[in-house]
Formats: structure tokens, sequence, C-alpha cells
């Protein structure tokens, strides 16, 4: 028989008994839209932590400095600080795999300006750190290499402080007093959110490390620690390879001796976030996928009942001509365009949840296509997989006992 | 030899019922020509559902040999039975056997679904032509619910008709058909019979054997008589009968 024709009758004997070919396939319907659902949430999730975590600067890269380690007292990380601006204009110069390095200096204190005043964190940075952070300004202009060489008094406030002190006001061209040292305000942080530690970014303001370094913290040559990006994410790891071997040669560090300085990027708290979202979908997609198995259950229970009642059918096809292998195809291509034809409404269906959850709610979940094909191509599995044995039976009677069957 | 189209040697079936050897066939010869009209007659039993099995190639024999069209059939697989059933055989029974819920039209172009050789192209026009055969062409697109017994019956031989096989095999055809509908299925009978078709029928009414031009009485597995009819009905002038009666009565 041609596939032209079995799937024809496949599709005649299955629309004969609509209501009941709709219950069966239901199943299936709710299995693949659960699959794709509960995935489609599970990946919205794990999306959800990677942009967290790209939000920290893509591929960020953070020197602190080491462990003093003097006549074998190891003091512990931070303890001796020995980065300086030559080590960032060396790594500026020699790093050939970085998009970007700027030095970190530190500082905090009280602010005073627009409404009232604050206390907040001041970090000396350099022009290349919104590129490293990957922060757009949402206003204004950031501080340029001729502001920090002229050790300019500007800075660039976080969203926060925005808030707290210009709640009404354009901070841009004001000025503000930290610790008495007048700044004028150049520009505005777009807002970034909670860190994946759970403080807000936001609460912070930027100006040319140099001028923090003389006016604000006191120690004009010393860093807190160096941030630099990769050029691209594969590559991390040969860039700090790189960096390592930078900063050896710019603290003389002999070989054979530790170092007096740690990197480290994103990926540690990336591959734990990704890793626990992951589990996330497993375990969302594994219950899923039982409704799923279920739903197969339910289409060999009807299959196997449809045989029984079609026993007298079955007997007048093997005595017009049919094949034990053509009432087999027959009944294996109804289970399976049964199944298939459940998944595709399934997929419909779950797009329509999709969209549903992440308009009403504050999932974003979304549909990867390998899950479509996946979800897809286990309902056909299931299809075939329980289609066959009631199939078999089938193809296995005998026409005279069928044909005399009540 | 050429005009032989069925020819039994001591075709024997045994069915194991339990522990116990049920003999439903005991070494039957026949040989029935191309273009017979045969009646197989006998009690409830005898046998002759067994033999028409065995004919109609549904079931294989425990021994003897069935030669069918010069083809040795009792050595050949399954599937071959399941082809010469498609080519040769044509089945029409008591209870009509169509697929619910489906066109007179879909009934009937069944065979022609399972046919390998593909003989026929158009399906659909093949089985239209077989229905007008038997005088139901305006009734095509009817499912059997909506047909009259008579009228499904029609169809049930449309479609034993549609792969023009050698031989129509009809097993009580009128069983379930009053007197007046069975005289014109018999009437269709011997029309095709008149057209070159061998039929071979089993019944239990011998008024209806009388259709037939031979008949072939069984008993106890075995053949107990095997006569060419004398003073055959011609179901034309029954029906003219029948129904003058039927007018008679009201």
């Amino acid at each position: 028989m041609k596939a032209k024709i079995i799937l024809k009758v496949a599709t005649k004997s299955i629309m004969k008994s609509r209501m009941r070919s709709l219950l069966t396939a239901l199943g299936i319907i709710i299995g693949v839209a659960a699959v794709i659902v509960m995935v489609a949430i599970g990946d919205g999730a794990q999306k959800k932590v990677e942009e967290q975590i790209a939000s920290l600067g893509s591929n960020l890269i953070i020197i602190t400095p080491g462990a003093s380690n003097t006549g074998g007292v190891n003091r512990g990380s931070g303890t001796f600080n020995r980065f300086t601006f030559d080590d960032v204009a060396k790594i500026k110069n020699e790093a050939t795999l970085i998009k970007g390095v700027s030095p970190i200096v530190g500082s905090g204190g009280q602010v005073i300006g627009g409404v009232g005043n604050w206390f907040t964190r001041i970090n000396g940075v350099s022009p290349d750190y919104l590129e490293i952070r990957q922060w757009p300004l949402e206003s204004g202009e950031f501080f340029t290499e001729r502001d920090e060489m002229a050790r300019a008094k500007v800075c660039v406030l976080g969203s926060e402080i925005v808030k707290n002190l210009f709640p009404n006001d354009d901070p841009i061209g004001q000025q503000i007093r930290i610790r008495s040292v007048p700044f004028k305000v150049i520009g505005v942080l777009k807002e970034k959110g909670q860190s994946a530690v759970g403080t807000s970014q936001d609460d912070i303001i930027l100006a040319p490390s140099k001028t923090v370094g003389d006016r604000l913290s006191g120690d004009h040559l010393h860093l807190n620690s160096i941030q630099a990006s990769a050029l691209s994410s594969d590559k991390i790891a040969a860039t700090i390879a790189e960096l390592k071997s930078i900063m050896r040669e710019s603290h003389k560090l002999n070989p054979g001796e530790d170092d007096d300085f740690t990197i480290r990027d994103q990926s540690d708290l990336s591959e734990a976030a990704t890793a626990t979202s992951r589990i996330l979908t497993i375990l969302l997609a594994s219950v899923a996928g039982v409704s799923l198995i279920v739903g197969g259950i339910g289409i060999m229970n009807i299959m196997l009942v449809s045989v029984t009642e079609r026993t007298r059918e079955i007997g007048i096809r093997l005595s017009v001509g049919a094949r034990a292998s053509d009432i087999l195809v027959q009944f294996l291509t109804e289970a399976t365009v049964l199944s298939l034809t459940g998944g595709l409404i399934g997929v419909a269906f779950s797009f329509l949840m999709v969209y549903i959850l992440n308009h009403y709610t504050d999932q974003s979940a979304y549909i990867k296509p390998q899950i479509i094909m996946i979800a897809f191509g286990f309902a056909g599995a299931i299809g075939i997989f329980f289609g066959f044995y009631p199939a078999r039976k089938a193809s296995s009677l005998n026409p005279i006992d069928a044909l005399r069957y009540e | 030899m050429e005009n032989i189209l069925i020819k039994t040697v001591d075709l024997t079936k045994t069915y194991l019922v339990g522990e116990i050897d049920v003999h439903a066939l005991k070494s039957v010869n026949i040989t029935i020509k191309k273009g017979e009209f045969v009646a197989i007659m006998g009690a409830s039993g005898s046998g002759k559902s067994t033999l028409m099995n065995l004919l109609g190639c549904l079931d294989m024999p425990s021994s003897g040999d069935y030669f069918l069209d010069g083809i040795n059939t009792s050595k050949l697989a399954q599937n071959e039975y399941a082809n010469i059933r498609n080519q040769k055989i044509g089945f029409v029974f008591q209870g009509f056997n169509l697929l619910p819920r489906t066109t007179a039209l879909e009934n009937v172009e069944l065979p022609l679904m399972y046919d390998r050789l593909e003989k026929v192209k158009n399906h659909k026009k093949q089985a239209t032509e077989a229905l007008k055969r038997v005088g139901l062409a305006d009734r095509m697109h009817h499912i059997p619910s909506q047909l009259s017994g008579g009228q499904q019956q029609r169809v049930a031989l449309a479609r034993a008709l549609v792969n023009e096989p050698a031989l129509i095999l009809a097993d009580e055809p009128t069983g379930n058909l009053d007197s007046v509908t069975s005289v014109e299925v018999f009437n269709l009978f011997q029309k095709l019979n008149d057209e070159g078709i061998t039929i071979i029928m089993v019944t239990h009414e011998r008024d209806f054997a009388a259709f037939a031009k031979r008949i072939i009485e069984m008993r106890d597995g075995r053949i107990i008589k095997d006569a060419l009819i004398k003073d055959r009905l011609n179901a034309e002038e029954e029906l003219k009968r029948v129904l003058a009666e039927a007018e008679i009565a009201e």
C-alpha cells in the first residue's frame, strides 16, 4: 500500500470518532505543552540569571592584591597592597587580549548636594570602566583621558544617588561636595539593579581614578584593584594567563615566587548559577515528561479498545486481501498520526501558554526551537511505542474469527 | 483442464477443540469449472463453512491440496494467501460485512487499496463501475446505515466484483434478507453468472439452491450428493411471481 493511502485510511479512522480521538490525543497535547512550557520557564529563569551575571560586565576579570607572605607568615588576601598606576599602564600597553582595563581606587564618604546628603561609595576609575562593566549612561557624558590627566573634579552618579540627592532636578552640571571636595556632575549611569550577591550596584559615584587618588583616598599611588575585560568569553583563560605574566613582570617576581595578586573571572559564579537553574529545568521537564508518558499509555489504552471494537473491520480488510503487515501498519499509523497531531496541537498550545505567562506574570519564559523538535519527536516516538502492541494484536487476528466476531 | 477453476484433492481440515480433534472436513474432492454456479447445502456442522473458508483461502487445510486457477494454494505463505484473496476471490457474507460509517463507494474501493499489482489506476472509476453493475450508482455516497439490507448486500457484491475475481464466494448471502429482496439478489447473481463469473454459495434453503446450476450436499465433513439442478429457477420470473403474490396479499 502506498504511504498516501495508509495516511488517508488512518486519518479517516481518526476522524470517524472525533471525540474519542480528541480525548486520546489530549494526553499527548497536555504532555507536550507541559514539557515545552516547563522547559521554557526553566530556560527563561536561566536566561535571567545569565543576564544578571552578564550585567556584572561581560568577560569581566578582576585582579586583586594578593597575600603578603613575609618570613613564612601568610597574612591573607589584600594585606599587601602593591598595585600602582604603573601596573595598569603596563597592562594597557602590553596586553593583547583585553578590551579595556581600569584601576579601581576605592573611597567612600558623605556626599552633599541637591536636596540633602548621602553616604556612598566613590570609585576612581578610568574612561574604559563603562565598557568593561557593560554599563551605559542614562544621560550626560563620561569623563575622558584628559580629565584623568588633569585630575579634573568631575563625577558620574549612579541612579540611586540621583534618586536621593536630585529627585526632581537634572543633576547634570550641578555641583556636589564629596567629603567637602566640590565635584561637577557630568553624567548619570543607567540603573543596573542588584548585584548577584544582592547589593545595589547603583549606589555609587564614579570619578577619574587619579582625582580620587589625590583628593579623596589619601593614597595617590596605590590602587584597590584592577578590572579588565577580555575580548571574548572563550579567550578568558588565555587572557588571565597573559595578565598574570604581565603582572608578574610588573611586580618583578622571580620564577618560583608566589603571585602577590589574585585574578578572578565570573565563570565560577555563572557556572554555579546556571547549574542551579539547569537542575530546575531538568526537574520541571521530567515531571512534564511523565505526563507525556501517561498520555502515551492513554493512546495504548484507546487503541486496544479500538482494536477490539474494530475486529470485524480487520476481518473485512483481511478478507479482501489485506496482509497482516497492512493491518499492523494501519494501526501503527493511526497511533502515530494521533500522537503527532496531539504533539502539534500541544506545541501550539504551549506558545499560547508562554504568551499568557509572559504577558500576565513576571516570568520571562521563552521557547527554544530545539525543545519543540524534541517534544514533538518524543510525542511521535511515544505514539509508535505505545501503538505497537495494539497494532500487533490487530495484525495477529485470524480472518475467520475476526469476521465472525460480534 | 483449461476450464477447471477449482480442484481439491483429499482436502481435510481438523480442528483441535480442547483436547479433542474435530474432523470438520474429511478428504473432500471437488472439481468446479469456470462459469459454474454451485450451491453448497448442509446442516450446521456439516463442514460447509469450513469448506468455504478453505476455498476462500481464509484458512489452510490440515492436509490435501487445493488448486485455484491452476495454483496449488496449500503450498503458499500467508502473504500470498492475502494476494489470492485480493486477486482471485470476492466474498459476499450473510451479515454484509461493510465498513460502518464509510460510504458505499469507499467500501467498494477497499479491495483495490490492497492490490499490490496496482492493476487499476483509477480506484474511484472502477468502484463506480462495480456499483453500476449492481444497480446502485445512485447510492454511491450513502453509508451502510442509510441503505436497506438488499442494497447493502449489493454493495458487498460490488466490492466482491471490483477486482474482477475468478470466483465469488457467497456465504448465506440472503440469510438476513426477506424473500423478495433475496430473489432480487439471486437475480443479480444469475445475471453475473451469465456474464461468466463463477459463483459458489452456501445456503440453508433448498428453494434458494434452485437458483444455482449445481448442488453439493454435505454431511459430517463429507460430500453426500453432487448433482446438476434439473428444474433451475429463473430469478427474474420468480421475482415477478413473488411481487404479484405480495400484491395479492395486500
